[in-house]
């Protein structure tokens, strides 16, 4: 991080923004692979999504280009129409096995 | 230059020098095809009895009325001949052109090149083919709806292919007929095909023909790249044009001859080819008498004859011929002297007298050469079918030591004497035609200068010696004698009467054959005597007349052959050719007292003998190597088989394992391997996969991070 990263107008800098998205990453990863409920992963890759969005935000802040802020809004577009296919798979899943645990379907590996 | 060899190919094959209007060209005599015709229409009548299983001896009729006629037509060839000869077109096959100059052109067609070469031969193959022919009819019985027409075919294939060879006007023709013959002779060794040594002998004689094929074609295109032409009338008027000397320099004029050489060595069965032959009587006797004494191995000696101006511009290929001839004919009687079954000891004597043949062409004596083909031809023919009827009728009995006295047995008296009459003629007996035609190579082996011809004439003396020891040792034990016999092992029914056996003897067929053959065995003394009409400067009568109109006299040396030529060398002060008639005739006689004393008056001694010298150290070694042949075989098979057997294996092992193996199975092998190591990893677990992949990038980051350059945002403010 230099010091100009920190400097930035608003006292947000762009490292503050890096600092939050790398946390929500972080705890994203971290749930992902700690747990095995199936809502609970698929919460966890929309908060390592969220923290790809901030750092688009950040850096269009950054440059002063608006091509993050417009990438945002298409990938939120798909990442609504997507969460409504994964919840749709897991709700499937679920009337199939009667569970959410991931690991009930660990004969898909064939 | 080219003008001028175009000019004199346009006048015909009259090489010698024959201006355009004396050649008389006869009446069509495109009749002549007949010759070769008849054999192929009695191939497939015999195809057509086989197919229909017929049970009579057809087949042999129609073989026999198919190659008489065939003979019948090359008497009327020969009647209608007019020196220096024709040539007769019958089919076009090969005309290619595609420049101006005779090198851009290959032309090879069903033509026939009438000489008197081409005449001599066909008339003896095509004389002695009925007579064996009939011969076979009887022989052949026991086989009687079984082979008999395939027998049949495969004789009339041979004398096709035998026709194509002799009588073709270019060298592609010939290598046709060549394999043809061969072709031929593979079938008739391996007709008893249910046996495994005639399917090996079959084998083995079309193997080792197959290295001299490889000889002939090579010499074919070697001939037409360097002379630009393969029939021999243009080759002829090329060679003439230029004198009889090579028109190119180069190493092709050198190899041309030893090529063809390799070819005739192992058609004719000469060292180091000859080992099929013995091997070939495997066949049935007919066969060997035609194909394998009189007529095939003689293909030969007809294609150095019919070459010989490119061996005269070697002089090297032909005392080469000369040596080989020589060396073969000892090595071949020795051998044979020490055989006992009496038909591999007629082959041996065959290869032996193939010797002699080569010796003659060496010597530059293409008259002896082709005198005593001739005369071989028939008291050979006689000797194979004597032996023939005694298998027939002794059930395959063919070891002279349980034969003996057959002269004195009822319905053997014509086969006894008939078997004399051969064995005169084959052991130089004084005034037999292999008397004179011996006499006539073994004198011009004295006369011709070459390196150490005279010790090669001396051998040859010796080898007439061994010659008429071994042949005698044959008719004593087998036919004088007391009568007593074993029969072999090939009993047909009604051989045994009473659980006793009685030899049938030889009928009208075989009896009247060998009464002919034999008669034409002594009879062919008589051409050495007839006046020829070509040259009357020229030794040896009508034979002589039969080479001379031919390529086998172009190119010779001048007054080379003549009578009151230059004959400077003698022997004990005469002139080679009288003192031979002496010389021999006593070696003759030598060899023939011995075998009569060993083997007619004091058979004991001969035991003897022969149980003393297997004693002796310093001499045990000998009876034992001609026995088993020099151990030739055997050092083939170590020399040549096993080498190329070990290699034969080691190529089907890399074929195997490193082709098949590793490279076809080996790359199909590998995706399955493959997963089966990777495969764990798809443990199902998301976590993990996460964990993989999350790691992974890791990685990578850190490992940007700390070996690429980055301009980090801000970083150069």
């Amino acid at each position: 991080m230099t010091v100009g990263m920190l400097a930035m107008a608003g006292g947000v800098s762009l490292a503050h923004a890096l600092l939050l998205a790398g946390a929500l990453f972080s705890i994203g990863i971290a749930g992902f692979l700690s747990r095995r409920n199936l809502i609970v992963m698929f919460l966890c890759t929309e908060l390592m999504f969220q923290a790809v969005i901030i750092v688009m935000a950040a850096f269009g802040h950054w440059y002063w280009d608006f091509s993050g802020q417009v990438f945002i809004i298409f990938i939120l577009t798909i990442a609504a129409a997507e969460a409504a296919l994964a919840l749709a798979l897991v709700v499937l899943l679920h009337r199939r096995r009667a569970t959410l645990d991931a690991s009930a379907w660990r004969e898909l590996r064939e | 230059m080219m003008q001028s060899i175009f000019a004199i190919q346009k006048s015909g094959i009259g090489v010698p020098a024959v201006p355009m209007e004396e050649v008389v060209i006869a009446a069509d005599l495109s009749w002549a095809g007949l010759i070769l015709l008849l054999p192929l229409i009695s191939l497939v009548l015999c195809g057509v009895c086989a197919a229909m299983r017929v049970k009579s001896k057809a087949p042999a009729m129609i073989t026999a009325a198919a190659l008489a006629g065939s003979f019948v037509t090359s008497v009327a060839l020969y009647l209608n001949y007019v020196p220096p000869g024709d040539v007769i077109p019958l089919l076009d096959w090969m005309n290619l052109s595609w420049g101006e100059s005779r090198f851009d052109a290959f032309s090879a067609n069903f033509a026939l090149y009438i000489d008197s070469l081409s005449l001599l031969w066909i008339m003896f193959v095509t004389g002695l083919g009925t007579l064996i022919t009939i011969y076979a009819s009887e022989y052949m019985e026991p086989d009687l709806g079984k082979g008999y027409a395939r027998f049949f075919a495969g004789v009339s294939v041979f004398l096709f292919a035998m026709g194509c060879l002799v009588l073709s006007d270019n060298l592609l023709m010939l290598y046709l007929g060549w394999e043809g013959v061969g072709f031929a002779s593979y079938w008739l060794i391996g007709y008893y095909y249910q046996r495994p040594s005639a399917v090996a002998a079959a084998k083995k004689a079309f193997i080792v023909n197959r290295i001299g094929d490889l000889g002939l074609a090579l010499a074919v295109y070697l001939i037409w790249v360097t002379f630009g032409t393969v029939q021999y009338d243009e080759l002829m008027s090329v060679l003439q044009a230029n004198d009889w000397r090579p028109e190119f320099e180069g190493w092709s004029v050198t190899a041309i001859p030893f090529l063809l050489m390799l070819a005739a060595f192992g058609k004719s069965a000469q060292l180091p080819l000859y080992v099929w032959l013995p091997d070939a009587m495997e066949g049935p006797t007919p066969v060997s008498a035609l194909i394998h004494a009189a007529t095939m191995v003689t293909a030969g000696i007809y294609l150095v004859a019919r070459t010989y101006p490119l061996f005269l511009m070697e002089p090297v290929s032909l005392q080469v011929v000369a040596w080989v001839g020589g060396l073969t004919a000892l090595l071949a009687a020795t051998i044979g002297m020490a055989q006992f079954d009496i038909k591999r000891i007629m082959a041996y004597s065959t290869v032996s007298q193939l010797g002699y043949m080569f010796l003659g062409l060496g010597v530059l004596t293409t008259y002896g050469a082709a005198y005593h083909v001739f005369t071989h031809a028939f008291f050979k023919a006689v000797l194979f079918l004597t032996c023939g009827a005694i298998m027939h009728g002794f059930a395959g009995q063919l070891d002279l030591r349980k034969l003996s006295g057959l002269r004195h047995m009822k319905g053997w008296r014509i086969t006894a004497w008939t078997m004399l009459i051969g064995c005169l003629c084959l052991a130089g007996f004084p005034f037999t035609s292999g008397y004179f035609s011996k006499d006539a190579i073994l004198a011009e082996a004295f006369v011709t200068q070459g390196p150490g011809f005279e010790i090669l004439g001396w051998i040859a003396i010796v080898t007439a010696g061994l010659t008429a020891y071994y042949t005698f040792r044959v008719w004593f034990r087998v036919c004088a004698g007391p009568v007593a016999f074993e029969p072999g092992d090939e009993l047909h029914d009604g051989d045994a009467h009473h659980g006793e056996f009685h030899p049938h003897a030889p009928r009208f067929a075989i009896n009247g054959v060998l009464l002919v053959i034999a008669i034409g065995a002594l009879l062919a003394a008589v051409p050495y005597f007839l006046d020829n009409q070509a040259d009357e400067h020229l030794a040896g009568g009508w034979i002589a007349d039969m080479v001379h109109d031919s390529t086998a006299r172009e190119g010779l040396p001048a007054g080379h052959g003549d009578v009151d030529g230059a004959h400077h060398a003698t022997i004990l002060g005469m002139d080679p050719h009288a003192a031979m008639y002496y010389i021999s005739g006593v070696v003759g006689l030598i060899g023939l007292s011995f075998a009569a004393w060993l083997h007619l008056w004091r058979r004991s001694d001969a035991d003897a003998l022969s149980r003393w010298m297997r004693q002796r150290i310093w001499i045990g070694w000998l009876p034992r190597a001609m026995e088993r042949k020099w151990y030739v075989d055997e050092i083939y098979h170590g020399v040549v088989r096993a080498p190329l057997w070990i290699l034969g294996h080691m190529c089907h092992a890399f074929d195997r394992f490193i082709i098949d193996g590793l490279l076809v199975d080996g790359t199909a092998r590998l995706p399955r391997t493959l997963a089966r190591w990777l495969q764990p990893l798809q443990s199902g677990v998301v976590q993990s996969i996460a964990l993989a992949m999350a790691g992974g990038v890791a990685i990578i980051l850190l490992a940007m991070a700390l070996f690429m350059q980055f301009d980090w945002p801000g970083g150069a403010h």
